[in-house]
């Protein structure tokens, strides 16, 4: 850590360096700035140092939205702590705004008395017409009298510090978001090696453009320590995580290297088939890039090609897996169907986001939960299992592979954009503890006289499993309606009764396989708050901090959908009050109010945005009375 | 071949054998019956085991074949079974699959899948068994109906303008093209040899009479008295001749086009269109497509045969690369990538 030699009187340039517990930073501005990047890089940074981190990117649909545009913002919040945190934070401390719109669309959530960042040479009239300001407000007395507001003129100090390389006056811009990250590493006492070794070998073909970004991140850092603007800056020390060796992880990675590793662990091939959808597509990127553990990774025409492959795969004997969001999960449902009614172990990804229709696919949202419970034609009733954050990602795809292949049907895995871009540190298992697939592929006839019957269940109601290929076990399977043990087609009135509840019975049965479900706070008491998939860290938080308050209420997350965990009914009958927070109009507390017939209450929000402690916790006093 | 023959003689297979205990159900006299039995025939014949193939469908009269065939079989949803054929081919590349589909389930709903299975060259056979009708949902018309086609949803004709299934598959760049007629029992029997032999995919149309919903649509290519000015026989290197007394032939002419020829006087077999199935250049098989009764005799054969790499191989090739470059993929390695710290 550099923080020895800054507090060094001599260099410290006689500013303070003041201790912090908690801080969040948000750097906002146009599409093309680079502002992911550099929130990338400063959440790895502050990882790397040992802070607890919680981030939530939040960008456009649009690609290059116009330059300068109100809709064109994009922004990074991160969080980072020296104790362990669950979401990145509700109000912001210091805002770094690259241009008149990125002002207007973020300021709002500055802390009063925050700091405030701006690229002060886009504050001129075209940026103010972009960002429809009638009068610049960095003029506005009564608005900048909230914040601590340093009015930099980074453009030219960026393009000062890049000159002589030759660059472009447009690709010496380019370099600006680090000389923001640069003063920002400056005024919370960052070191910026991780950085620089991530420039370096991001642009390891063009060594220009690695001194025009080292210098830049120099000169960022070089204007905070000299200025006289800032006079103090502050320190966040470590964490105390437990023990272990950490990464950081975003929910997409932790999808696509759980995968990887369970191809490679049980011995397997994983069949990947999908079509790029946002926020899913990262999970075919990186999966394309681990073959050697066993991936086939294929980019089918569209959603339908790629659940019906999925159907293939599945009965050719491999571990069948896609992945899309709501609109492209809409066009498998008739393929789910297939899966559902030939009994093949599969895994569904859904990253959800704002609908519906194309809605708003950079967006968070919970609203896909009925749709995976009921989105398909028929009786067609499938296990779903929600990830809680990031790095669960990893734990819950590998389970839901074991509920799969265990009791052969396809699974639905629900994640969403929160979790799936945003980060957090992960400890980093023991490859010794992670779970095996344990996988019985048939390969002697199951019936008398040499016969193959293909619907002829085990305990768990579930049938063999047999891979193409294997001798006197050839077998005709299909989406019509068969026949129990033989598998033939039947359409008799009470085979089909049979059948329809059959396939009710696995799946439910599937409780008494699953861990019951836990509670955090009193197990007895005047409110429960229950949530599921990514809302697990803004509920968690603002319970805590309600019980701290001293409110009878406890907290309880759903990784298991369907079924749900076989205690949670009991659970729910222990507390006067229920509360389902939830980022839709109401979808998990109408299943509990079907399913347990308890007067559960939703509280509901569809901005495309997580969230903020605060407000739930208001909430929960509400509640609580 | 796409499936290696076995090293050790495997005990010879019989057509009985690939007979399911399945009753098979079509309609009586309907064509699929002899589409059947003549895959029957073919399949013993190709020194892989049973066990070893796996017919796929969509939905339709035509794709309740796989449970006819005792073999591994997936009757799928309609219009996708070429997409989950794709799935079985890069799940176990071993099997030779074959896609069983109709006019409707290939080329409506499924038109999307067939086009990218071509594109890719997958190794696959697909069979499309065109009636030129709805036959499973009794009789709409589909869209290889020809305008004016009366049936259920055009009582007053069909106006659309429909599609030749051989002219999309040759658009879509397939490395194998074939037509025959379901009651041409000997030629139907060739060509799904040859099917079964191409490395790639390998797309057949057959003309097949649904006897309820649209009898005799191909009268002029199956009755004798119409057969032999109706439809021509491809052969590799041959000449393009037909005609009751093979009198007749086509030559290329200028513009791109065929014509019909008189042989005898001037004409002589030499200046005759000579059938190349292994032009790279697919514009010739294209060509013949594009002759269709009663403007031309059809051509019946194999209109197209050449090599190109398949995706299913290209898949295994990369994941082979990627093992002999990386090692076998690390787990410890894999999770432990990127920055990582320590907390005590
Ligand atoms: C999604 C869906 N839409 C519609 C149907 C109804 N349907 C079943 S088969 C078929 C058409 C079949 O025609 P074709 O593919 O030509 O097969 P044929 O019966 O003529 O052999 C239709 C429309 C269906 N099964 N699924
Ligand atoms: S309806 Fe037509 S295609 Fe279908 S089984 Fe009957 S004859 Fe054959
Ligand atoms: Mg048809």
């Amino acid at each position: 850590m550099s923080t020895a030699t800054l507090e060094a009187p001599a260099s410290s340039n006689g500013k303070k360096l003041e201790n912090l517990e908690t801080v969040v930073i948000r750097f906002c501005g146009d599409s093309g700035d680079g502002m992911q990047s550099v929130g990338i890089q400063m959440t790895n940074a502050s990882a790397i140092f040992g802070n607890d981190v919680c981030t939530f990117p939040d960008f456009p649909a649009e690609i290059r939205a116009p330059a300068g545009s109100l809709f064109g913002v994009s922004g990074y919040q991160l969080c980072f702590s020296n104790h362990d945190i669950f979401t990145p934070g509700d109000d912001v401390d210091t805002l770094v705004a690259m241009n008149p719109a990125a002002l207007k669309t973020n300021v709002a959530d500055l802390k009063r008395g925050g700091t405030l960042i701006v690229n002060e040479e886009e504050f001129n009239k075209g940026g103010l017409q972009k960002a429809l300001y009638d009068a610049n407000p960095l003029d506005d007395e009564t608005l900048m009298a909230k914040f601590r507001v340093h009015k930099v003129p980074m453009t030219r100090l960026n393009r000062d510090a890049v000159e002589g390389l030759g660059l472009t006056l447009k690709n010496a811009d380019l370099c600006r978001n680090f000389f923001a990250l640069g003063l920002v590493y400056w005024l919370y006492d960052r070191d910026p090696k991780p950085t620089e070794e991530a420039i370096r070998s991001k642009f390891a073909k063009k060594p220009d453009v690695v001194e025009a970004n080292l210098r830049a991140l120099r000169a960022g850092m070089n204007y905070g320590f000299s200025t006289e603007s800032f006079t103090v800056h502050y320190h966040v020390p470590p964490a105390k995580l437990s023990p272990g060796k950490y990464r950081k992880i975003t929910g997409n990675e932790a999808v696509a290297m759980g995968l990887a590793t369970m191809a490679r662990l049980s011995g397997k091939t994983v069949v990947f088939s999908g079509y790029p959808i946002t926020p899913a597509s990262d999970i075919l990127h990186d999966l394309s890039m681990y073959k050697h553990f066993g991936v086939k990774t294929f980019q089918a025409e569209d959603e339908i090609a790629a659940m019906s492959s999925c159907v293939g795969a599945a009965f050719a004997g491999e571990l069948a897996v896609t992945a899309s969001s709501g609109p492209g999960i809409c066009l498998k449902g008739e393929a789910m169907g297939l899966g559902m009614m030939t009994e093949l172990p599969m895994v569904i990804i859904d990253v959800q986001r704002g609908g519906p229709s194309t809605g708003l696919p950079t967006k968070t949202e919970q609203s896909d939960l009925l749709l995976a419970m009921y989105g398909r034609n028929g009786e067609s009733p499938l296990p779903i299992v929600a990830a809680s954050g990031p790095g669960d990602c990893f734990t819950m795809i590998q389970e839901a592979f074991r509920i799969a292949t265990e009791f052969m049907c396809p699974v639905i895995f629900l994640s969403d954009g929160y979790i799936a871009n945003g980060a957090e540190p992960w400890r980093i298992p023991n490859v010794e503890d992670l779970p095996r697939l344990k996988i019985d592929h048939i390969t002697t006839a199951n019936g008398e006289n040499g016969a193959y019957l293909p619907y002829k269940r085990n305990e768990k109601l579930a049938r063999p499993w047999v891979k193409p290929g294997t001798k006197g076990l050839e077998h005709r399977i299909g989406g019509l309606e068969k026949k129990d043990v033989t598998g033939n087609i039947d359409y008799s009135p009470k085979n089909h009764q049979h059948m329809t509840n059959t396939r009710a019975q696995k799946v439910a049965n599937i409780a008494n396989f699953i861990p019951e479900q836990t509670v955090d706070g009193p197990a007895k008491g005047k409110l429960l708050v229950i949530s599921w998939g990514g809302t697990y860290g803004a509920v968690r938080t603002a319970v805590h901090q309600a019980q701290e308050a001293g409110k009878s209420v406890a907290h309880t997350h759903l990784r298991y959908m369907n079924p749900f965990p076989r205690n949670l009914g009991a659970i729910l009958k222990s507390y006067e009050k229920v509360l389902v927070p939830e980022l839709n109009c109401g979808q998990l507390s109408l299943l509990l109010r079907n399913q347990f017939l308890v007067d559960a209450k939703g509280y509901n929000k569809v901005e495309g945005k997580p969230f903020l402690v605060n407000e739930l916790v208001n909430v929960i006093n509400e509640f609580h009375g | 071949m796409s499936v290696d023959l076995p090293t050790l003689p495997t005990p010879t297979l019989q057509s009985k054998d690939f007979a399911s205990d399945q009753e098979v159900r079509w309609c009586p006299r309907c064509g699929d019956y002899s589409i059947l039995a003549q895959m029957k025939k073919v399949l013993p014949t190709l020194g892989i085991p049973k066990e070893k193939f796996c017919f796929v469908s969509g939905i339709g009269c035509s794709s309740r074949f796989p449970y006819y065939v005792n073999t591994y079989g997936l009757h799928s949803i309609h219009g996708r079974a070429p997409a989950v054929a794709t799935g079985v081919k890069l799940a176990n590349p071993e099997l030779q699959v074959w896609v069983i589909t109709g006019d409707g389930d290939a080329l409506s709903i499924g038109g999307n899948h067939f086009l990218h299975a071509i594109r890719r060259n997958i190794d696959m056979k697909i069979i499309l068994f065109n009636n030129q009708i709805y036959g499973l949902t009794k009789g709409q018309y589909s869209p290889t109906s020809p305008v004016g086609k009366k049936s259920k949803s055009t009582p007053y004709g069909s106006i659309d303008h429909p599609l030749t299934p051989l002219s999309v598959a040759i658009g879509a760049e397939a490395t194998f093209v074939a037509r025959s007629v379901d009651v041409d029992i000997k030629h139907l029997t060739m060509v799904l040899e040859r099917a079964a032999h191409h490395k790639g995919t390998a797309f057949v149309e057959v003309y097949q009479d649904c006897n309820v919903f649209n009898p005799g649509a191909f009268s002029y290519a199956t009755e004798k008295e119409t057969r032999s000015d109706s439809i021509v026989y491809l052969e590799h290197g041959k000449p393009l001749i037909y005609g009751k007394n093979r009198e007749k032939g086509i030559r290329v002419a200028e513009g791109n086009r065929v014509e019909i020829v008189q042989l005898g006087g001037d004409v002589k077999e030499d200046d005759l269109l000579f059938h190349d199935e292994k032009t790279p250049e697919p514009s010739l098989a294209f060509l013949l497509s594009r002759m269709r009764h009663p403007e031309f005799p059809e051509p019946m054969g194999i209109f197209r045969a050449v090599e190109r790499s398949t995706y299913d191989e290209s898949v295994t090739k990369q994941v082979e690369a990627a093992r002999a470059k990386l090692g076998e993929g690390d787990v410890e390695k894999l999770l432990n990538s990127g920055d990582t710290w320590f907390v005590n």
